[in-house]
């Protein structure tokens, strides 16, 4: 096994465990915290499979941007860690678990039964030059709606959450 | 030379089966978003893995928009989640059982 495949495969552990602990701690901050780990696990992946630009985008965007936002809401509204209850515990998560692992056993013997992909990956990089002509060459269209929705986005966020809000719902 | 494509599309698979399970299982708003943006992010790599395998950028052209999408999401899904906790003081998805607005 060469150098990137020992790399990927750490990472991949390293990326699973995060993000279990990630989805099963109480304490929201705690899951936010072991989720920027994960999405730092994440953005090496990227760079290894030749994305370099988008290994810092994820790291700018999500373990910087959405994960501080997220943050900063646990803060704001003062969120406690939910309480245990043994009970609710296991009516949640059984469902939730059985179903994750059949689809997850047959997209796994899915992806395992075809034998073209098995194909080893070669070690290939799309600069961000490139990278950034191609989009605005081929996708110019679709950077214009994206923009959009960013701003619909903004929008909605401010009118939400602006102060002057009547808590009764009448405004 | 790296690992077989199988495998980054079985750690995506994984991946995207724990947000979801995380976003139908959790209760607290919050961890509903986190199970959602696992699951964007899984899906982006699934995107670059196949932009890598078939040798086209569209793949990775793609994961830009994912990344538009999960910032546009996650900030009026954030809002939401104020304005839910000033009308009804709690962030737990059981605790909206009112209709009234």
């Amino acid at each position: 096994m060469t150098l990137a495949g020992i790399i990927f495969y750490v990472l991949g552990i390293i990326i699973l465990a995060a993000t279990t602990l990630a989805i099963t701690r109480r304490n929201p901050m705690h899951a936010i915290v072991y989720l920027v780990v994960s999405f730092f696990g994440m953005a090496p992946l990227f760079y290894l499979l030749g994305a370099p630009l988008l290994a810092l985008l994820e790291i700018i965007i999500y373990a910087g941007a959405i994960m501080v936002l997220f943050i900063f809401i646990v803060m704001m509204l003062r969120i406690e860690a939910t309480p245990r209850s043994q009970s609710r515990w296991f009516r949640q998560w059984f469902p939730a678990v059985g179903l994750s692992a059949i689809s997850g056993l047959v997209m796994i013997v899915l992806i395992w039964q075809e034998p073209s992909q098995q194909a080893v990956l070669p070690l290939a990089m799309a600069g961000p030059r490139e990278f950034g002509l191609f989009v605005f060459r081929r996708y110019w269209f679709a950077v214009e709606i994206a923009s959009l929705l960013l701003l619909v986005a903004l929008v909605g966020a401010f009118y939400l959450g602006r102060k002057g809000a009547d808590p009764e719902g009448k405004s | 030379m790296m690992a077989p494509f199988s495998h980054i599309l079985i750690l995506a698979c994984l991946l995207f089966l724990m947000g979801a399970a995380c976003a139908v299982a959790r209760r607290n708003l919050i961890m509903i978003l986190v199970g959602v943006e696992v699951m964007l992010n899984a899906a982006a790599l699934a995107f670059v893995a196949a932009s890598l395998r078939w040798q086209h950028l569209d793949g990775q052209a793609f994961v830009i928009f994912i990344f538009t999408v999960a910032a546009a999401e996650v900030a009026v899904g954030l809002a939401l989640i104020v304005h839910a906790q000033r009308h009804t003081g709690s962030v737990m998805a059981d605790d909206y059982s009112q209709l009234k607005g």
